[in-house]
């Protein structure tokens, strides 16, 4: 027989799609012909399989090879189908049983020795390969951790092409230990113990870690907004394993497993500089589409140091995923939606020369440049940012205290208890977190206290706070009472919510 | 001499695909038609009434790839080009015919192989 088949999976987003690779060895002068709409790195392929074959002392056939990925008209980039076309080829050759590779998917780039080298995306395209029904899949070894996330499909790590052969002709392969899932957070050097003082900034941490409450830090140079908001990561429960996957699996697409491990049940931080682009924030890309800040913080923290330093836009253009939980980008070869639930940390000096706070006694600025500064971060973004937190400078009777500050271990068990009543009270619903909860819900099932009610509509005909600043308040003030043990916000739940989310005129 | 050497074992290969054609009972026509554009190493026609252009490849080693390989896209255009040539200038252009290419292996020994494969074109 000189046709054989396998099957690999293409990427587009996160969304992938089971290929068949068709391989035809026909008679005629030596020729290799791609289809499929292969892009650059693809088409070099033949050159890569070619070399891993002869230096595995294999055949190539001297004939006409016809190699065909289809569904033809999907777009296929990269190198991660090298090994499949290389195992299909051999089986064409009729060196391998044509039934042993009919179902497996074979993931990986090949060296020119017949190494497997790691490929990008490997978690998604095995979501795909098990929603399509594929039982087994062979991977680079190099990826096996990330692989390992992926339960319900036999994983089948692999270094060398050779012993992939090995596998396919005498079945005998080195069966490789599995590796367990850990906790372990990749920064442990940091502490809220660090802190010194800052108790309204410490809550305000909290209470965001807890609810997933959108948080605005304000203060001079050095008073310790980045300390805070990077910390916040270590008082975040454990990802659950659902969880994880999606990390790792939007990691994995945008190749980012260098600062962070595939396997990490830590929530994720992401700072971008603020310089960044609108396309790094929110993703994009023309041929391969890749995930942006936005998309990597997902079930994590996206920290935006120097925010009024932001390019007007690009701070906006999180506007959207702040609502939707989510990133759709268009682009001419697809559609792609990306996860984007994210803990938003904004961090921001008072005014351009950062002294404008306290007494402001060395502030340089003018009154207008210290408006305009804060101006900069637009209303409506500033209408999602549920508290608003002044760091002031650290005093001297804080930098002098021998002990330290809470540690985030117990901060944490805080966070965790308070997460466990929230998860309870919503278990007939969709949403996990305060900050999730509809405004429908808010207004029936979820009001706060009667008395604690008439406070905000008093409020909202006096126009001191907007609809949506309503029900923004009332959703940290459940975060207030889950932390206090009360069943229902009261009164001084939600004045306090109302507090952290108006307190600073900007 | 390098080019002696070669024509000479080019000139063997040729000698060893005529017998091999020979001894399948397909007719010779023609042997090293040549023109400016090029040459056909062997014009043969087969029982069936189709014309088959050969070109043969000799070598004395793999060293420098399998035979099959040398032949190009541009080389098989030019094949093309003059088995219509051949086809014009003796009257039977409309005429079936097909480009064959054989491979001969020289082994250090002094045995030769044959690859064939006909209508690769």
């Amino acid at each position: 027989m000189s046709l054989a088949l396998t099957r690999s999976v293409a990427l587009l987003g996160l969304d992938g799609h089971v290929v068949t690779i068709e391989v035809d060895i026909a008679d005629g002068l030596p020729a290799y012909v791609l289809l499929g709409l292969p892009d650059a790195a693809l088409s070099e392929s033949r050159d890569r399989v070619r070399a891993a074959l002869v230096n595995c002392a294999e055949i190539w056939p001297n004939r006409k090879v016809t190699v065909s990925l289809s569904p033809a008209w999907l777009p296929k980039s990269g190198s991660s189908f090298d090994l499949a076309i290389c195992i299909a080829l051999l089986s064409a050759n009729e060196t391998i049983a044509p039934d042993v590779i009919a179902e497996v998917v074979f993931l990986g780039e090949l060296s020119l020795d017949g190494g497997i080298r790691a490929i990008r995306g490997v978690l998604p395209s095995l979501i795909a390969a098990q929603k399509a029904g594929v039982r087994t899949a062979v991977v680079p070894l190099a990826n096996f951790q990330e692989a390992q996330m992926m339960q319900g499909i036999e994983i089948i790590p692999m270094q060398h092409l050779k012993q992939v052969l090995r596998w396919l002709r005498t079945g005998q392969r080195d069966v490789a230990e599995p590796l367990d899932l850990k906790w372990e957070p990749s920064d442990s050097h940091l502490d809220f113990a660090d802190v010194a003082g800052q108790p309204g900034a410490r809550l305000a941490a909290e209470i965001a870690a807890t609810g997933g409450h959108h948080l605005l830090l304000i203060g001079p140079p050095g008073a310790g907004k980045t300390m805070i908001a990077e910390r916040i990561p270590t008082i975040l429960p454990q990802l659950s394993l659902a969880q994880a996957v999606q990390v790792t699996a939007v990691h994995s697409i945008a190749g980012s497993f260098a600062t962070r491990s595939p396997t990490s049940l830590v929530a994720p931080i992401v700072s971008p500089h603020h310089t960044t682009t609108r396309v790094a924030m929110v993703g994009g890309g023309a041929h391969i589409i890749k995930p942006g800040a936005c998309s990597l913080a997902h079930n994590g923290v996206l920290f935006i140091d120097e925010a009024p330093e932001c390019p007007s836009g690009v701070l906006d253009s999180l506007r959207q995923p702040l609502e939707a939980g989510s990133i759709t980008i268009a682009r001419s070869i697809g559609n792609v939606t990306f996860p984007a639930q994210f803990l938003l940390v904004l961090a921001a000096n008072p005014c351009p020369c950062g002294k404008f706070s306290g007494r402001g006694r060395n502030c340089t600025c003018t009154s207008q440049q210290v408006r305009r500064y804060l101006g900069r971060l637009s209303g409506p973004l500033m209408d999602r940012i549920d508290m608003r937190v002044l760091v002031d400078p650290v005093g001297r009777v804080d930098m002098a205290r021998q002990e330290l500050g809470e540690s985030s271990a117990s901060i944490r068990e805080r966070v965790i208890a308070a997460r466990a009543i929230a998860s309870q009270r919503f278990s007939q619903c969709e949403w996990e977190l305060n900050s999730q909860i509809p405004s429908r819900a808010l207004r029936t099932q979820f009001q706060p206290e009667r008395d604690a009610m008439n406070f905000l509509h008093d409020e909202l005909d006096k126009e001191h706070i907007t609809a949506r600043g309503l029900h923004k308040i009332i959703r940290t003030s459940w975060t207030l009472a889950d932390l206090s043990g009360n069943p229902r916000p009261n009164l001084l739940n939600v004045k306090q919510a109302h507090e952290l989310r108006a307190g600073i005129e900007l | 001499m390098q080019t002696k050497n070669n024509q000479r074992t080019g000139a063997f290969g040729e000698e060893v695909v005529t017998q091999y054609l020979s001894a399948n009972l397909i007719e010779i026509v023609e042997r090293n038609w040549r023109i400016r554009e090029g040459e056909i190493d062997i014009v043969a026609l087969y029982p069936n009434g189709t014309f088959a252009f050969v070109e043969v490849k000799t070598r004395s080693s793999v060293a420098f790839g399998h035979p099959f390989e040398a032949i190009n896209r541009e080389k098989a255009h030019r094949l093309q080009r003059l088995a219509l040539g051949w086809l014009a200038t003796h009257g039977c252009l409309g005429c079936d015919y097909q480009i064959d290419v054989a491979a001969v292996l020289i082994a250090a020994n002094g045995s030769h192989t044959i690859e064939y494969r006909a209508a690769v074109l």
